[in-house]
């Protein structure tokens, strides 16, 4: 399979001929001789360790580039460590020496805008990249790295499209069809899904494991951001997926387990009787226990179909520090890791990743041969890019990671009759406002 | 209480009674106690995938298969090194933490000077601020004098441990009589050489008391570490064991996480066995005295 | 004679001074400065919101008056003492019951080296690993619900942690696994300590166990106890690891098992020195107030 997903590839490349030369010469003389760069886990480093031309291993940690060397900062996201200390460094930044000056720094979307949203980023422009450049890029990937001036500030190599994943054996037994066309006619809309989750019910399964499940593709399609003007609201459509989730867990159609709790993960097994998941291409391939014998997964017993709305879920994005002394080396990866068609097809080919490159990820949706074991021989690739297409991103805040974080927190405590909706919102506000102080309600 | 009470009284008639309710109750603890371990083994054994399944009593194949995982996974992360550099932190911290805690303790327990009870009550007031309260501070104060990636900040501050110092006065005053240390003085010691010969052995079942502790919780300690070391050549095991758990999701195992921390808790349980036989070393120590 | 014998005295204590100055030194440098800084910052507006410094602007007692007029700190306050209430009697009540069996010599328990090294144990996995292992027993699925379904007191899972007082007892029975260890230790260590031939002087003059623990023991232990009843006090004004963990930062069920600590490190997300600083100030504040309590009532049960 990965063969044929390779020729793909390398046709699609050759077709649309934005073979990325390596112009600049990386490493030249003007620039600094040290690139450091800021992460939490080893993924992008991989990435660049097996990818980047030039790129030589010293450590685990360590590195060259022609005669710059690289030093990877790796601090682990537990207990906001790697904020607070890419924080503190950045704070610094002005003052450091140039060899300790932050070059390169990654970022999730949860608090892409916290550092985005500042001058502490530099503009992709600013390093010569040009739209033409990241012309192949899913819109949304863009729109997470896009300050409030709307000036792009970052690039990422991986999509995160999500789509419903749905136990086939539930779907058969339910609706007497397992076929995505017909799932999704369950559950098109939001309105649908939930009177779906009553027939499932009767049949003794949940429509998902928790109401957390579907967090994100409510808050994918606000049409405000979580902070106006200084002063915190809640978009309508979260609203609605506190009434439509409360209304599923009081009939008891769904649970309010913590994503990734041991109940939550029960549904990747037959007997957990759960009949959707919603995730992309990296939760049904590594995360929903398919290597396990006796899991709906490595019985090639999920199906994909859209669901309601479109939305994403994870992704990093590197973003180029501001004062840095290797900008054309900092282009350079920027472009090799999330635009060059090579290496793009390689990171599909290697790690099975879902990259953010438009055509590439079309032609293998398109591609007759390509399969998923675990999706019981479906090729997903054509939901994943439809769902993604549509979706727009554009009201973020930096306080977004807070936000999520704690509207989940203090609706669980609604959902299971805990506090009133108004005490749960009271609770929200409260939370928030201790983490971010500047904010009213 | 109760049972000790009405046990007590009844003494004599049925002391087997007494013995086989003892024993109960100490089986019922050690199984409440041995049962984690027990636990953590079981979850070692066994592959991310079943994790995600939830509770099992019964041990998986996957031992070896995480443990070859953990191995691999140290040319990524350097566990040996971790390991050694927790053993440093935690160790001199341990040595250093007892040592002048006693010190301290001793100052204000055999000599009478002017200050003395300023200094009592002073030490005293600042056990009851929370380390939370100033861990901003410090971390600023950790930057300013440059001391990132070393691990003194970790090491020295414990040279000041209110809580270490109250145990040893404390128990200075149940078994350190004075009357020994002017017997050493009549003898012609030096106070230092007092100290160091006369007062430090008789205060070894203390000392091993809050060695470990303070080696424990230098050891799973986290939060200052993880700001304070950057340099992967100088993280301690909690850090190793937080940077497992943030792998991407293609990464991730939670098999090898517990690998990991079954591993992490080998040298305590070794460091704690070491330090607990001193503790019943000072019976044998006490009875000589008496 | 006696001038040179008052001269000695003077030149031994002068080694108090000498004794104590390696924990001055590392107190001033490490703690002191640190501490003070966080009560001067208590006077200030001063935080970060993302990368933006606010202040630092001086703003007299605003700080406190946030904190004392919103009321929760007093609510956190009520957590804290419950839990540790739940955690320490039990705790308190085990090791003493240990603590007497192991020093009773008419007992002659075996093994005894074997009990007081596991009773240690679990102290040695960290908080957080705890917690991971605390999780998969108490989830919807796991044993414990399963058990009690089982027997037939529960027909649906009960969910622990979204309930107020199983949550708190959760936390409170954590607490204490982790911790009776600990203070069993303490309490053998000083017991260890006793002068063994006062034991047999009484076993001689005919005291059952009951009276040479309650008339000798424990009388001997005062010190010892006092240290456990303050230290724990404190440690458990201070409780965080356990309650953060197992409740994910939230103190849910609506902040029921919120702790003062738990409370002071949401303000650390912010950087927030100000509200951060005056809340250590009142957190400072309740703690000694408890403590000179605890050392007064012990202190009259000496003159008794």
């Amino acid at each position: 399979m990965k063969k044929k997903v390779l020729s793909v590839l390398l046709a699609v490349a050759m077709l649309t001929g934005t073979l990325v030369a390596c112009g600049s010469e990386p490493g030249s003389a003007s620039e600094g001789k040290v690139l450091n760069i800021y992460c939490w886990n080893n993924e992008f480093r991989d990435r660049v360790v097996a990818l980047y031309p030039g790129y030589t291993k010293t450590d685990e940690t360590h590195g060259t580039i022609g005669d710059v060397s690289v030093v990877w900062h790796e601090t682990p996201n537990e207990g906001n460590a790697y904020q607070n200390n890419l924080d503190d460094t950045l704070l610094k930044q002005e003052s450091a020496a140039a060899d300790d000056k932050i070059d390169m720094f990654l970022v999730e979307a949860d608090y892409a805008l916290k550092y985005v949203d500042t001058d502490y980023t530099m503009a992709v422009t600013e390093l010569g990249i040009t739209s033409a450049d990241i012309a192949n890029q899913y819109k949304y990937t863009q729109d997470v790295v896009t300050d409030s001036n709307g000036v792009l500030k970052g690039l990422s190599w991986q999509g995160c499209p999500g789509v419903m994943f749905y136990n086939r054996e539930a779907a058969k037994e339910i609706f007497g069809s397992d076929d995505p066309a017909t799932v999704q006619e369950y559950v098109k809309d939001w309105a649908t899904f939930n009177a779906t989750a009553q027939t499932v019910f009767d049949s003794g399964y949940k429509i998902v494991a928790s109401a957390n499940d579907t967090y994100r593709t409510y808050s994918n399609n606000v049409t405000k951001p979580w902070v106006v003007d200084g002063k915190i609201t809640i978009d309508d459509n979260i609203m609605n997926w506190v009434n439509d989730s409360k209304a599923l867990v009081d009939a008891g159609y769904t649970g309010t387990h913590d994503l990734w709790s041991a109940d939550w993960s029960a549904g990747f097994f037959p007997e957990g009787k759960v009949f959707c998941y919603f995730g992309p291409a990296w939760f049904v391939n590594y995360s929903m226990s398919a290597d396990t014998e006796g899991s709906i997964g490595y019985n090639g017993g999920w199906g994909a179909t859209e669901g309601p709305q479109g939305f994403f879920w994870g992704g990093t994005w590197i973003c180029a520090a501001t004062g840095t002394d290797n900008t054309s080396l900092v282009k350079d990866i920027m472009l090799q890791m999330t635009t060059n068609q090579t290496t793009m097809t390689e990171i599909v080919t290697k790690y099975d990743d879902f990259v953010n490159n438009k055509p590439a990820m079309e032609a293998m949706a398109a591609d007759p041969d390509y399969s998923s074991k675990v999706l019981g021989g479906q090729n997903p690739l054509a939901m994943y890019c439809a769902g993604v297409d549509g979706l727009d991103l554009s009201n973020l805040s930096k306080y977004d990671q807070g936000c999520n974080e704690e509207f989940q927190k203090a609706m669980k405590n609604y959902f299971e009759g805990n506090a009133t909706l108004d005490e749960a919102l009271d609770l929200f506000y409260k939370a928030v406002v201790e983490k971010y102080p500047e904010l009213t309600y | 209480m109760r049972e000790v009470h009405s046990n007590g009284t009844k003494k004599g008639i049925n002391i087997h009674a007494r013995r086989g309710l003892a024993y109960i109750v100490l089986a019922i603890i050690s199984i409440l106690c041995l049962f984690w371990f027990l636990l953590l083994f079981i979850n070692t054994t066994r592959s991310h995938s079943e994790l995600n399944q939830g509770f099992s009593i019964v041990p998986s194949k996957y031992l070896f298969s995480n443990i070859r995982k953990l191995v691999k996974m140290g040319e990524r992360l350097p566990i040996l090194t971790g390991l050694l550099n927790s053993l440093i932190v935690a160790g001199l911290s341990a040595v250093l933490s007892t040592y002048f805690s006693v010190m301290t303790a001793y100052a204000i327990h055999a000599y009478d000077f002017k200050l003395k009870k300023f200094m009592f009550t002073f030490i005293l007031m600042i056990m009851m601020i929370p380390t939370q309260v100033s861990a901003l501070g410090f971390l600023q104060l950790v930057s300013g004098m440059k001391l990132e990636n070393s691990f003194i900040p970790l090491i020295v501050p414990s040279i000041a441990a209110p809580v270490t110092f109250f145990y040893m006065k404390q128990y200075m005053e149940s078994s350190l009589p004075l009357s020994l240390i002017e017997a050493a003085r009549i003898d012609g010691s030096g106070e230092f050489r007092t100290f160091n010969s006369i007062v430090m052995p008789l205060m070894k079942p203390a000392i091993a008391v809050q060695a470990i502790f303070t080696f424990v919780s230098s050891w799973n300690n986290y939060f200052t570490p993880a700001l304070i070391l950057h340099d992967p050549k100088k993280r301690t095991i909690p850090i190793l064991i937080a940077q497992l758990r943030s792998m991407d999701w293609s990464n991730l195992d939670t098999g090898v996480v517990y690998a990991m921390i079954a591993l992490s808790i080998f040298p305590v349980i070794i460091v704690y066995l070491i330090l607990s036989k001193h503790i019943v070393q000072g019976v044998a120590m006490g009875s000589v005295k008496g | 004679m006696t001038s040179t014998r008052r001269g000695k005295v003077v030149s031994y204590n002068k080694w108090g001074y000498i004794f104590l100055i390696p924990f001055v030194v590392v107190y001033l440098l490490f703690s002191f400065v640190p501490l003070v800084s966080t009560i001067y910052n208590s006077f200030f507006e001063n935080y970060r919101s993302g990368l933006t410094q606010i202040g630092p602007t001086f703003i007299g007692l605003e700080n406190f008056k946030t904190i004392l007029t919103s009321g929760e700190v007093w609510v956190y306050a009520k957590n804290t003492m419950i839990m540790w209430i739940l955690g320490f009697i039990p705790q308190i009540l085990i090791s003493l019951l240990l603590g007497a069996w192991f020093s009773d010599p008419s007992l002659r328990l075996g093994c005894q080296g074997f009990f007081k090294t596991v009773i240690y144990l679990p102290n040695l996995i960290m908080a957080s690993a705890f917690a991971m292992l605390f999780f998969t027993l108490f989830s919807d699925g796991g044993p414990i619900n399963s058990l009690l379904m089982q027997m037939g007191f529960i027909s649906t899972p009960f969910k622990f942690l979204s309930n107020v007082w199983s949550a708190r007892f959760l936390v409170a029975t954590m607490n204490c696994l982790m911790w009776f260890g600990n203070t069993t230790i303490l309490l053998m260590a000083g017991m260890m300590g006793i002068d063994t031939s006062l034991f047999e002087a009484a076993r001689v003059d005919g005291a059952t166990s009951t009276q040479v623990f309650f008339k000798i023991t424990l009388p001997l232990l005062r010190p010892i106890l006092v240290y456990v009843m303050i230290t724990s006090l404190i440690g458990g004004l201070q409780m965080f690891d356990v309650p953060q963990i197992l409740t994910k930062g939230s103190g849910d069920p609506m902040r029921s098992t919120m702790t003062l600590i738990m409370y002071l490190n949401k303000h650390l997300f912010s950087k927030n020195y100000g509200l951060g600083g005056a809340l250590s100030v009142i957190l400072f504040v309740i703690t000694g107030i408890l403590s000179l309590l605890v050392f007064k009532l012990s202190s009259r049960n000496e003159s008794n």
